[in-house]
């Protein structure tokens, strides 16, 4: 059976595991860690943790799939909506272009739709070796039952040892379905993927708003699935001579889920970038004082093509709609430039944007916790800086 | 209208703190609290309880302090709470706890929604969900933001929600039984009544363990999870930043320069 031991020879009673464990399971007696099975939940913070290798999770392996060598092929969820893919599906052909020549194997892509056929070009100048594509009326809308449905009968029949999705709303949505239908192991919202020496697929995640990682395998399931958070790796360039092959699916109309019906998507017309997907967010918090004073951030987000978010301060004051909050209730961004303006920094927003390649931030207080997650500290008023700073942008940017 | 909502006990991040010597997390004296969207998830079940009658019950998978969540899901106003808490549980990764859920969703029975917070402060995977929804073969839709119309007298039952997508609004017509995940927009969580709380106290609240629910060893746990965590560590801490300091036109200044390089 599984379970997790401490070694009593190597635990010289430090307590350096004791402040990690999530659940208060450990406790020092004698100089030697006891572990309450009851309470322990078997994370392994504490195995990690540890710097004596006093602590083991044993695990009696899950029945291997007898099968596993039968699986080729690293494939890519090709999400769109109304034919236009999703840029992640181009970042995704980048990272699964790079497994599969560590595995030695090929590319596929999934592409499920109506009138989509012609997007599978797309997909192999991005990368793809081979495209396989449903195409039918019913899969017109993403229904998360109807997609799971007719992918979990691909994966069957085609058996790619890898597949993997953005971590968008619905590619989370659509994923988790298909792993519990064929029993396969998934990591949401990945941020590494590297083959290992045994060919296995490693895959790193940030949990607690990326102030812990974490590697998660799945050696003994196939394929082995994982969600990839946006705006994290490069997008696959664009090569108009690669050539591929396009399978054509049939779609077991038979199978439709009629529980479930679209009815329509408004689309938020207001933001002309949405967050998950911009390159720079320009963010404003309780500092910002009012809704009218984010103009000043929409017209610095104009210069620079950028999104706005905003903290809970500002969404809860009413200055600015739900969809713009960035923190642990709202989303999780990671563009290459967020410029937080009058936020404090609290630890609630600092877990949905820490992970921003670049962070701007600007407050009158010297103190404010954003300035130690900051590449660029301005402490100053930013109602004197923003105008300025837009104006300096638009002249530099030759408007 | 029967509700069955899961929760999920984490840590509470307002006191999570970062320990600066060894940049590592400190869990030590952190308070346990509800995962915050799952107050969301018992406030619309509340919510819908008021209008449309019917009984709710809370749901969590924990090791045994868990209990004190379920506790204050009841102060709320929830009717009955279950305890699904097992040492055969433990390690269980999403493909095993959503099927602890489905499995103590199915032995309650008669329901008409399940609803769960969008994704666990802790974990942030959002899968348990949908996972939970494949299990039971219900129809889902996930991140909703609002219940747009519900008809219980129809045939079958239906509901239609808005789900809160990346770049807009999408609505879906439903049929109950069905699965929902909620985020914050939905609601403002209520605050437990003085009531609830004395009745929360003395309430018999059932332990189910694996057991209790048909589930063998080797489907939960280390052993029935398909991942495994081969090891957790700290990300590098930032380097220091550069702090710009001086007049407001020389910083913009500055600034335009080095944004502008970033573009």
């Amino acid at each position: 059976m599984s379970g997790i031991r401490v070694i009593a020879d190597k635990c010289t009673g430090c307590e350096g595991c004791v402040g990690v464990c999530p659940t208060s399971a450990i406790r020092v007696e004698n100089g030697v860690a006891i572990i309450d099975r009851d309470a322990c939940t078997l994370c392994g913070a504490c195995v990690s943790a540890c710097e004596f290798d006093a602590i083991v999770i044993e695990r009696a392996d899950a029945p291997a799939k007898d099968d596993l060598a039968s699986y080729h092929g690293v494939w890519v969820f090709a999400e769109q909506r109304d034919g236009v893919v999703n840029s992640v599906v181009y970042e995704l052909l980048g990272k699964a272009r790079q497994l599969a020549r560590d595995l030695g194997t090929h590319v596929g892509a999934a592409l499920l739709g109506s009138g989509v056929r012609a997007k599978a070009e797309i997909l192999i100048q991005r990368g793809a070796d081979r495209v396989y594509v449903v195409d039918h009326p019913s899969l017109q809308h993403f229904i998360a039952e109807n997609y799971a449905r007719c992918l979990a009968g691909l994966v069957r029949r085609h058996k790619p040892e890898i597949f993997i999705a953005g971590a968008t709303t619905n590619g989370r949505s659509l994923v988790s379905r298909i792993a519990v239908e064929i029993y396969a192991g998934l990591t949401a919202d990945c941020t590494g993927l590297d083959i290992d020496q045994e060919k296995i697929l490693v895959q790193t995640r940030p949990a607690f708003g990326g102030n812990i990682m974490a590697r998660i395998i799945s050696p003994n399931f196939r394929p082995q699935m994982a969600t990839v958070r946006h705006k994290v790796m490069p997008e696959a360039p664009l090569d108009v001579a690669r050539k591929g092959e396009v399978i054509e699916e049939t779609y077991d109309v038979s199978r439709t889920e009629s529980r479930v019906r679209f009815v329509d998507f408004v689309a938020d017309i207001a933001s002309k970038v949405n967050l998950s997907e911009a390159d720079v967010i320009v963010s404003g918090g309780r500092g910002l004082a009012s809704k009218e004073n984010f103009a000043l951030l929409e017209e610095l987000a104009a210069v620079v093509n950028g999104a706005v978010g905003a903290s809970r301060a500002a969404v809860d004051a009413g200055w600015i709609a739900y969809a713009h909050q960035v923190g642990q209730t709202g989303r999780t961004v990671c563009p290459n430039l967020y410029i937080a303006c009058g936020i404090s920094g609290q630890i609630q927003h600092l877990v949905g944007m820490q992970s921003s390649k670049c962070i701007v931030a600007i407050n009158k207080d010297p103190d404010a916790p954003i300035f130690k997650v900051a590449n660029y500290a301005v402490v100053g008023d930013l109602f004197e800086i923003l105008p300025r700073l837009t104006k300096k942008l638009k002249e530099l940017c030759g408007e | 209208m029967n509700i069955i909502v899961c929760i999920k006990q984490v840590p509470d991040t307002t006191d999570v703190r970062i320990d600066p010597a060894t940049n590592t997390l400190i869990r030590e004296g952190v308070a346990s609290i509800i995962n915050p969207f799952d107050m969301y998830a018992i406030e619309e079940a509340l919510r819908l309880k008021d209008k449309h009658g019917g009984k709710t019950t809370v749901l969590s998978m924990g090791p045994p302090q868990a209990q004190s969540a379920l506790r204050e899901a009841l102060s709320l106003g929830i009717d009955e709470a279950v305890h699904l808490q097992d040492r055969l549980f433990a390690g269980s990764d999403t493909w095993a706890t959503s099927l602890v859920l489905a499995r103590a969703i199915r032995k309650i029975g008669a329901f008409d929604l399940v609803i769960c917070g969008k994704q666990a402060s802790d974990g942030d995977t959002a899968q348990v969900g949908p996972g939970v929804a494949a299990h039971l073969d219900l129809p889902q839709a996930t991140y909703v933001r609002r219940i747009t119309g519900l008809d219980l007298g129809a045939t079958p039952p239906v509901m239609k929600a808005e789900r809160l997508l990346e770049d807009g609004v999408e609505t879906l017509e439903i049929v109950l039984p069905a699965l929902i995940t909620v985020v914050k927009e939905i609601n403002d969580p209520r605050l437990p009544s003085l009531k609830g709380k004395i009745r929360s106290r003395s309430q018999a609240i059932p332990v189910w363990g694996a057991p209790d629910l048909g589930i063998k060893e080797h489907e939960v746990g280390l052993k029935g999870s398909p991942t495994q965590v081969v090891s957790i560590f700290t990300p590098e801490a930032r380097a220091a930043g550069v702090v710009l300091k001086g007049e407001p036109e020389e910083i913009a200044s500055t600034l335009a320069q080095e944004i502008k390089g970033l573009l």
